[in-house]
């Protein structure tokens, strides 16, 4: 459903991204891994539109978007959560989820709502509350949370352990297994390497802005040489 | 809260002060009324932008300023009557804020950049006006005196009472209107987060231009309003920066990004202005003391405004403000939680 071929992006004069070519299917969870500073928040910002990419194209269900508005990449089902959380921290809880799903109908968006207090109970606990009072797991699962709002067909998720204890983390990446089970892709670009091989079924490494390795996780789990090279373990 | 309770207030208030014409008749409270209403009126269009969508302008005279000139040489130099010239004057204001907007918003200009960008447009239409031969220069424009209801003009000032009235509660309603919208939820993500905003879909440019050009309109309503009351204007007047820095300050005391605060700002300000005039007519300038005195207790003891401090107040907990979350804090960035990129 996601083709990106060739995808050349950066910030002013320099390019951070030189080249990516990847792809997600429908229903699948793809993991894109790299070290800090090799270009996996600039793939998001790209894919989300967020930057207009340089050069290549970006093809969503057979619609070419690189170049578009990021709201129309939104409309068309793509739905990024950005890194370190961006909540809205003065809104309540309620309200920063309803943000999410302004697009649909009221109904729509009340149902919606139900969904997201079933898959984050503690969530709907905290309804009325700042949201800039939540503990960082609890603004994590909110953040997903008003992705999940604007009904998505294919998630991005930009680094959703960032910032949580182990336990929490095992705890994100259940929930991520979870919502892909209803048949959501989703693109998982993590440095958390171990946790993230367990719960992809393909993964890309990034490094210098280029792919150097894809292939299936369990393959690339079970190459030592590889995951010493590129991925520090 | 449901709707009516949301609109009850502003309405209680708009009509008692409705009905201050019919019992005073002295000509310099009425002055001090319509002059405070104009101010609130302004300080409206600058909540919109600034209480609203947290885009702080330092530049709304750019918005008064062509209102006013808008209307007063749409009559004075080509005899428009001056009930289509007050409607032009809004809308060339509006026009005039898009303008401003699609110029800084598009460059991505956010935050001090924005302020300062707007206050140099502000500074040039200044200039500009006071050398053009079109504005009247430096002599400045008069309206021609001619007392006719069709004429935008009253004999007796409750009219404008009356008139500046109506437009403030216009735009209260509207304000309390877009906040429980789905524009006023896109205003208040832009103002929260940006880029989050933007990661949800919001068109960001698109929002905050709707921000700027209704703010514009509204302010250059003010301006527009201005002139038809005084019937005079001058470049120092329309474009000076004591309206860009009345427009911004009287949300701030009042309460940004409430719809009340600008109202509750500008007639606080005025008002105990106005007041120390009276009281201490000896002492020249101890109005301008107390003026500043209040802007410094109100940022230091009340950040959310007298809306803030009511709020308060009705919670029952006044002193440890630290306790209180901030409901409207306009220049939030980014959460403290957030990690490196």
């Amino acid at each position: 459903m996601l083709e990106v071929e060739n995808l050349i992006a950066g910030y002013g004069g320099a390019d951070v991204l030189r080249g990516i070519g990847l792809e997600v299917k429908p229903g699948e969870i793809v993991a894109v891994l790299g070290a800090n500073g090799v270009g996996k928040t600039t793939l998001n910002r790209a894919l989300s539109g967020l930057i207009k990419p340089r050069a290549g194209t970006i093809r969503f269900l057979g619609q070419e978007i690189a170049g578009l508005k990021a709201s129309a990449i939104v409309a068309a089902g793509l739905i990024h959560v950005p890194e370190g959380r961006r909540i809205f921290p003065n809104m309540s809880v309620r309200d920063n989820l309803v943000l999410g799903s302004y697009r649909r109908g009221k109904p729509a968006r009340e149902a919606n709502l139900e969904r997201m207090f079933e898959l984050f109970p503690r969530l709907r606990e905290r309804m009325g509350q700042a949201a800039g009072t939540l503990s960082g797991g609890e603004q994590q699962m909110l953040a997903i949370g008003r992705g999940l709002m604007g009904e998505p067909k294919l998630l991005i998720l930009d680094e959703p352990s960032l910032g949580l204890s182990p336990l929490l983390v095992e705890e994100m990446f259940a929930l991520i297994a979870r919502i892909a089970g209803e048949g959501l892709a989703v693109l998982l670009v993590e440095q958390n390497v171990v946790q993230s091989l367990e719960l992809a079924a393909r993964a890309y490494v990034l490094e210098n802005g280029r792919i150097v390795v894809e292939g299936a996780s369990s393959q690339i789990a079970a190459d030592p040489a590889l995951k010493h090279a590129y991925l520090g373990l | 809260m449901s709707t009516s309770r949301a609109f009850a207030p502003a309405l209680v208030l708009l009509l008692l002060a409705a009905l201050i014409p019919v019992f005073v008749t002295a000509n310099t409270v009425l002055n001090f009324i319509v002059f405070t209403l104009i101010i609130a009126l302004a300080a409206q269009g600058w909540n919109l932008l600034g209480g609203l969508c947290g885009q702080f302008s330092f530049g709304h005279a750019a918005f008064f300023g062509s209102g006013a000139y808008a209307a007063a040489l749409l009559q004075a130099r080509y005899g428009v009557n001056a009930w289509a010239a007050f409607t032009a004057a809004i809308a060339f204001a509006a026009l005039v804020g898009w303008i401003i907007g699609y110029l800084s918003f598009r460059s991505g200009l956010r935050g001090s950049y924005f302020a300062l960008v707007t206050l140099a447009f502000a500074e040039v239409f200044r200039i500009l006006a006071n050398a053009s031969a079109f504005t009247g220069g430096a002599a400045g424009t008069l309206i021609k005196l001619d007392i006719r209801p069709e004429n935008f003009q009253f004999a007796s000032r409750a009219a404008f009472v009356w008139i500046a009235l109506a437009l403030v509660g216009f735009t209260l309603l509207l304000t309390t209107a877009i906040t429980r919208s789905r524009l006023g939820a896109w205003f208040a993500a832009v103002r929260e987060n940006e880029d989050a905003a933007r990661a949800l879909g919001v068109d960001t440019l698109a929002v905050k231009l709707k921000a700027i050009t209704l703010s514009a309109g509204i302010t250059g309503a003010a301006g527009a309003l201005y002139v038809q009351y005084y019937l005079y204007l001058d470049a120092n007047i329309a474009y000076g920066s004591w309206i860009s820095i009345e427009a911004l300050i009287a949300p701030i005391i009042g309460g940004i990004g409430t719809p009340l605060g600008p109202i509750v700002g500008a007639v606080t300000l005025h008002g105990l202005g106005e007041l120390t005039k009276l009281f201490a007519s000896g002492i020249p300038g101890i109005d301008l003391v107390i003026y500043g005195a209040l802007l410094v207790t109100a940022i230091a003891f009340a950040p959310d405004g007298m809306m803030g401090l009511l709020k308060r107040l009705g919670r029952g907990q006044v002193t440890p403000r630290t306790t209180t979350p901030k409901t409207t804090a306009a220049k939030t960035t980014t959460p403290k939680t957030e990690g490196a990129a």
